[in-house]
């Protein structure tokens, strides 16, 4: 068993696992944070990206101990207060989601795209930067255009803020 | 049309919990005390069990309960059955093997669940599975069906000699035999329809829970049909009596017909929960969905199409056997009968048809529905088939299909089906407009400068939804009715719930059903609740699959409204002193047309459940039930086309361009029709380009995880180009014909028709992977 420290969505919490426990082991069953899924078993789908740092991780890559000392944003925590983040807001206005399952990963993945591409963002940069989430509902047609949308409403809104902030 | 009515594209309400990770789906549930299950599934493809010993595993730490199948069937659980009767053409039953919850004497596919360990953790359980020690009898296994038909192959089950469930016909052989003789062409194919895993991104789970004090079980299961799942464990499992067992499918992660069968995994839970006085979790990982889930398609078949000199088909003869894998899952009886062969006139006036379907037992994962269920198998053989023809009698492909087309409805088929309504015209004249089917060549001479060969292919789809009439499918061997409940309660301040035996697993339910209750009322969608997926709430359902939410779910819908409307405007005329039949409801509103008298919907109900001022005689309340049985099956049809670039280098495929052009008939919320399309077409796209199911000689998996299965990603597909051209369907109170399959059904034979287009060969097997389409490229030269 190790300790395990982490700041997750803002909270510090902490707690001892096993040795093996995956991070997204830890968020969904020590901290009760299921928006993470799992839906499968080799680091393929993308349904457990988490923030890790700033980063995106695949969430069943890393183990709980390794994440240690760590800031994590999980789909929970992505939203101001009731203020959907602009990427969830473009996944409902787009129909970017069906079953729902898939749908934490791809958010938490396309929030990560999106702030590395802040010279925007075209549709086969974000086809090819969505290899690692699968979804079996949606064909990724609407969430190409969500993913997109966001892009665009950020960049927007971040010259808006300049512009306030000149 | 109101923003918020039929017709409106409404984004979803039930978004919020799924884009805020508030989403509830089984494998979230935790109840106290609750423990986690691990199955021990068999290595073996075949293997009679010769001992299992769980004395090790019984002590290792955590572990709470280690039960095998004897100690099952001790205790009564029956075995699992396929629900569909179908009879041979000799009059013989068809020929269902004992398949027990956890395997007793004999496994038969890897994957077989053997016995079931419960632990504290997941990882203590799965530590302690690893402990169990089964002496297995290794058997010579058989994966293919064809193969399993042979004298001397691997008996399966003692029921099903030569591993034969049952040899199938409908049809006029004779006429059918007649027409191929006196043809003037006859097109000639042999055609595979690949086994493909359904991979719903949510895995199976099931929790049990067994409360003694009040004798009753729980179980959330990912379910499309928790109602059926209740009745069939209750009728045929003996896990307990109706009312003494709640089911439970909350938030479910996809279906796509995965999720219809009552599989071993929830019986043994339940039956685990009582055994050990625990409630038992279990969450199957990836490579069990893989190995245990019912896989969809596995057809082989041969064709024969007839054409006179005008080119017009005189008959059709179609010969398939059908894999069903190690056991018959719930409905895997109909799908290569009456869900396949009743389709095979397609959009086509052919006057004889006949097909012979013969199901096959092998050592591999059971088969059953999977989006489309036959459907699209009967579409791949008919539109590869035309298109064959087309190239072999020197005509355009859409010429040959538009001079055999079904113009005047309604139209009886050869087999069965009575078609209502259609206009394939349209939807192939909408297909090509928007393809720019003209201005291909052009496109293909540009492509071939860069080195590319570009193809493109059509294919005409039509597919029978709405499932089903009760009686009618009754006389064809189904053990249910297939009619759907609704109830819509109006509360005092007039809000309202409706409860639905219709089951949402993405299909945006949540929001579709309440445009129909805003239409009728004008009550904001957020004052509509829908309520599903739970027996305890929901009186009896039929659930969701065979695109029939629609069509029949919100048919029942319309009908329980149908009766509160009534009720309500009783109510109003007697407070407003009018004539009934001048009342009416608009926006919120009960009105005296013509006059200024009118009353908030809310005070219409109020007075429902005040009861102070009723009509004489009438009941308080304000809350009715409805069961709708559709008179018919709905027939939505459409045209896709699909364009391709290969690079003859590297045999990649990409889709350039893929256009749909569907009749769905009337439609609730465009923008949900439309994400049911392109999600169909990435599954069909994934089955032409990517998906392939690959069991070694031995019956061995060897496609167990998305390292090995090629799932359609995002850089994999274009996006697409969708449009509908509505004939209302005449069947149903609300002329809708269901469009979950279509995107699944339509698309494979275009994708492959491109790339036999593109390549100028006859055939080339699905998956088209680049390998096979590179073979092709350089057999060819």
């Amino acid at each position: 068993m190790s300790d395990v420290s982490l700041t997750v969505n803002g909270k510090r919490v902490s707690g001892s696992a096993e040795d093996r426990t995956l991070l997204v082991h830890f968020l969904r069953e020590h901290l009760g944070l299921t928006g993470t899924h799992v839906g499968c078993d080799t680091s393929q789908c993308g349904a457990c990206v988490v923030h890790v740092d700033g980063r995106a991780v695949k969430s069943c890559t890393m183990l709980a101990v390794q994440a240690s000392g760590s800031t994590i944003v999980t789909i929970e925590g992505l939203a101001n207060g009731a203020d959907l983040h602009p990427v969830q807001a473009a996944f409902k206005e787009h129909h970017g989601l069906q079953c729902g399952f898939c749908t934490p990963g791809m958010i938490m993945t396309a929030t990560d795209m999106i702030a590395r591409h802040p010279q925007g963002l075209d549709e086969a940069t974000v086809r090819a930067e969505l290899d690692g989430n699968i979804c079996r509902c949606t064909g990724y047609h609407n969430i190409v255009k969500a993913i997109l949308a966001a892009s665009q409403a950020m960049a927007k809104g971040s010259k808006g803020k300049a512009k306030q902030a000149a | 049309m109101g923003i918020e009515g039929v017709g409106a594209r409404v984004a979803r309400k039930e978004d919020k919990r799924f884009i805020t990770g508030g989403g509830r789906y089984v494998d979230d549930m935790v109840v106290p005390g609750m423990k986690h299950a691990v199955f021990v599934r068999s290595p073996h493809a075949h293997a009679q069990i010769k001992k299992i010993d769980v004395k090790k595993a019984q002590g290792m730490p955590g572990v709470v309960g280690v039960l095998t199948g004897k100690e099952l069937k001790a205790d009564g659980i029956g075995n699992l059955i396929c629900g569909w009767m179908i009879h041979s053409k000799d009059g013989s039953p068809m020929k269902m093997g004992a398949w027990s919850p956890l395997a007793v004497d004999k496994v038969r596919y890897v994957g077989d669940a053997v016995v079931i360990v419960i632990a504290d953790t997941k990882g203590q359980a799965r530590d302690a599975s690893e402990a169990v020690e089964i002496t297995y009898k290794e058997l010579k296994a058989v994966v293919d069906a064809t193969k399993a038909l042979q004298p001397g192959a691997p008996q399966i089950h003692a029921e099903a000699e030569n591993n034969l469930i049952f040899d199938w016909e409908i049809g006029d052989g004779k006429a059918v035999d007649a027409a191929i003789k006196s043809a003037a062409h006859v097109t000639r194919m042999k055609i595979v329809n690949n086994r493909l895993v359904p991979n719903a991104m949510e895995p199976r789970a099931a929790l049990g829970h067994y409360d003694k004090a009040e004798d009753h079980y729980t179980c959330w299961t990912t379910s499309q049909n928790p109602h059926v799942a209740r009745l069939v464990m209750s009728a045929f499992y003996n896990v307990a009596p109706e009312n003494k067992l709640r089911v439970i499918a909350p938030d479910v992660g996809g279906g796509f017909g995965s999720k219809i069968y009552i599989y071993p995994e929830e019986i043994v839970c339940l039956w685990a929960s009582k055994k050990t006085g625990v409630p038992v979790k279990w969450a199957a990982d990836r490579t069990e969905s893989f190995l245990a889930d019912a896989h969809g398609r596995d057809h082989v078949s041969t064709v024969e199409m007839a054409f006179d000199k005008d080119n017009r088909i005189t008959g059709l003869k179609v010969d398939t056997i059908a894999n069903l894998g190690a056991y018959m899952s719930l409905f895997s009886s109909c799908v290569p009968t009456y869900l396949y062969a009743t389709l095979l006139s397609g959009q086509y006036d052919i006057p004889a048809i006949h097909a012979n379907v013969r199901t096959v037992y092998t050592n591999t994962a059971p088969v059953d529905a999977y989006r489309g269920a036959g459907r699209p198998e009967a579409t791949y053989l008919l539109e590869r088939t035309m298109e064959t023809a087309a190239r072999e009698l020197g005509v355009s492909p859409a010429e040959l299909r538009r001079k055999n087309f079904i113009t005047s409805f309604p139209h009886q088929t050869p087999v069965i089906l009575s078609y209502d309504a259609g206009d394939y015209n349209a939807s192939l004249d909408a297909a090509m407009k928007a393809a720019d089917y003209a201005g291909f060549a052009k496109r293909k001479a540009d492509a071939a400068k860069r080195g590319k060969l570009r193809g493109i292919g059509m294919s005409c789809y039509i597919e029978a939804c709405g499932l089903a009439p009760s009686a009618a499918v009754g006389s064809l061997g189904a053990g249910v009715g297939l009619w759907e409940s609704a109830e819509v309660r109006v509360n005092a301040v007039g809000t309202i719930e409706v409860l639905t035996g219709s089951h949402s697993h993405g299909q945006g339910h949540e929001t579709t059903f309440a445009q129909l209750v805003n239409q009728r009322f004008g009550v904001p969608i957020d004052s509509v609740s829908i309520v599903h997926g739970d027996t305890d709430k929901v009186q009896m359902g039929m659930g969701t699959y065979g695109s029939r939410s629609g069509a029949v779910g919100m048919s029942a819908v319309a009908k329980a409204l149908d009766k509160v409307e009534a009720k309500a405007k009783k109510i109003a005329a007697h407070l407003l002193e009018a004539d009934e039949g001048d009342v009416v409801i608009e926006n919120g509103e009960v009105k005296v047309a013509g006059t200024d008298k009118s009353l908030p919907w809310f005070q219409v109900a109020l007075a429902a459940y005040t009861a102070h001022n009723l009509p004489a005689g009438m009941e308080p309340g304000l809350k009715e039930t409805a069961f709708y049985d559709p008179s018919n099956f709905t027939f939505p049809a459409g045209c896709y086309i699909c364009e391709v670039e290969i690079d003859p280098e590297t045999g990649l495929t990409e889709i350039v361009q893929f256009v749909a052009a569907d009749d769905f008939g009337n439609i609730i919320n465009p923008m949900i029709v439309e994400g049911q399309v392109h999600g169909g077409i990435a599954q069909g796209v994934g089955q032409a380009l990517l998906e392939g199911t690959r069991y070694d000689a031995s019956g061995q998996l060897l496609t167990a995880s998305y390292m090995d299965y090629t799932m359609p990603r995002a850089d994999d597909l274009p996006s697409f180009k969708v449009s509908t051209s509505n004939t209302p369907c005449p069947g149903n109170p609300l002329g809708v014909k269901g469009c979950g399959e279509a995107g699944a059904i339509g698309s494979p034979p275009a994708v492959i028709n491109a790339i036999t287009d593109a390549l100028g060969v006859a055939d080339i097997p699905m998956p088209a992977s680049p390998s096979t389409v590179w073979s092709a490229i350089h057999a060819k030269h």
